[in-house]
């Protein structure tokens, strides 16, 4: 089941080319761009492990490709994406964060029923990936 | 705006026959830096003229694109060899806006650094300061001031080697992406380069500054003053022309920096000179460096 979270993700997955024209567009900005990854990847997980800080001194796109190499090279077959930090006064959040990198294969979420009182339903849903260990995933 | 963007939508690249160089050369806003080029730094003619050669070579490849002819981007890897304060720092950060303007770089920066911040202190420190120094310096100009540091041949152990070997892979890799401009004394950088060819092989310009003659040095002390809204009265001209001569002479002479030293030096003493007297002042009076303000250096002394 194919994971769709941030932008693009309807999309086919995005050529190097394609992530360095969206990091141009953010730097232009005057963003700072960040990497993180994860092999939890449940919607409400929002704590994906950084790569390093965000890169608020790097001017180009083909530095932070550098870090999207190297954080690539360290976790092979997980979830990477990007994100854009804007730190202006007002908005101090994130601008922009898509999926770059994804496992070749995808576990996808089961969704869980459960019955209460007066046969009320609530749902859930659970990661298939978070069954093994983390480390062992993915 | 100027024509050219419109020239580059008349046709493909391979229905166009001709291109406009002048268009070009205009859209590249190339002439106004040149000229700036020429008007704010005194002398170097060779390095100037060298900087022109580069920009047509750069202009011409823009053109040959638009053709659809087909080429490698040129390799622009350089060094700058010369004493100091000959004003190769100075220049790199020039050469930065002439190759953004060219197309050549897509960033206006010039990323600036000597061997204590691209080598570390132990094993394993080298690598992350080397490509932390890269990661900064991509996609404009990394400046290696004294580059024949990184390489201590009597040290085997020295991480400096590690720092040239990322470097290296670097310069060939991300060709598009960044330019790496090595300086130093010119001897000591001939020797760098023949103990380690992998560098000299990859740099296409050698660019040499000269020492720059006594008049040249009274220019500049000219155009110093004025840029910080000062002037030398005709008593301190000719107090700065006798200076140069002995100053040129003396041990540690740096050329440039060393006129920008004895000037900073003489705006105290006119700090000083003004704040004894006291009293009321006029722009003038707070404008101009005097004689007495020169002739007190040291170097009159003997
Ligand atoms: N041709 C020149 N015209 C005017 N000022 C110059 C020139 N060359 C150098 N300078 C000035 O001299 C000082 C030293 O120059 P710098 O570029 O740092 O020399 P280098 O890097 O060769 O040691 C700087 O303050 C610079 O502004
Ligand atoms: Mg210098």
């Amino acid at each position: 089941m194919r994971l769709t979270q941030g932008q693009f993700s309807f999309l086919p997955d995005l050529t190097d080319d394609e992530i360095k024209q969206q990091i141009t567009y953010a730097l232009n900005q005057g963003w700072a761009v960040a990497v993180e990854s994860t092999d939890d990847p449940h919607p409400r997980n929002i704590y994906w492990d950084m790569w390093g800080t965000p890169m608020f001194d790097i001017a180009d796109a083909a530095g932070v490709m550098m870090e999207i190499n190297a954080c690539r090279k360290a976790n092979k077959g997980k979830y990477i994406k990007v994100l854009a930090f804007d730190s202006q006064k007002g908005f101090e959040s994130v601008r922009m964060s898509f999926i770059i990198d994804r496992p070749a294969e995808e576990k996808g979420f089961e969704l869980i029923r459960s019955e209460g009182p007066g046969r009320k339903v609530d749902y859930t849903i659970r990661s298939y990936a978070t069954e093994k260990p983390a480390g062992a995933r993915y | 705006m100027t024509a050219a963007p419109d020239i580059a939508q008349e046709a493909s690249p391979e229905t166009r026959t001709t291109v406009d160089l002048d268009a070009l050369y205009a859209a590249s806003n190339i002439g106004e830096i040149l000229d700036q080029l020429d008007r704010e730094l005194v002398g170097l003619v060779p390095v100037k003229s060298r900087i022109r050669e580069i920009a047509a070579l750069l202009l011409i490849d823009q053109a040959r694109r638009q053709l659809g002819l087909a080429t490698d981007p040129p390799s622009l890897h350089m060094s700058f060899t010369g004493n100091p304060g000959t004003g190769k720092t100075t220049v790199a950060r020039r050469m930065a806006g002439i190759l953004h303007r060219l197309g050549y770089i897509r960033r206006d920066h010039v990323v600036s650094v000597t061997r204590d911040d691209l080598v570390g202190q132990y094993i394993g420190h080298t690598a992350p300061k080397t490509k932390e120094a890269l990661k900064k310096a991509m996609g404009g100009v990394l400046f290696i001031d004294e580059a024949y540091y990184l390489y201590r041949p009597e040290n085997e152990r020295d991480y400096g080697q590690e720092a040239i070997e990322i470097l290296l892979q670097v310069m060939e890799d991300h060709r598009a992406d960044l330019v790496v401009i090595l300086a130093g004394y010119k001897d000591r950088l001939e020797t760098f380069f023949s103990s380690n060819p992998g560098m000299g092989s990859r740099i296409a310009h050698h660019v040499d500054f000269p020492d720059f003659r006594s008049d040249e040095l009274l220019d500049i002390a000219g155009t110093m003053v004025a840029a910080w809204h000062y002037r030398l009265s005709d008593g301190a001209t000719a107090a700065m022309r006798d200076y140069i001569e002995r100053r040129m002479d003396q041990p540690r002479f740096a050329n440039a920096r060393s006129i920008r030293n004895a000037l900073d030096r003489a705006r105290l003493r006119q700090a000083n000179r003004l704040f004894a007297k006291g009293g009321i002042l006029d722009a003038d009076a707070l404008q101009t460096i005097e004689e007495a303000d020169i002739r007190a250096s040291r170097v009159f002394a003997q």
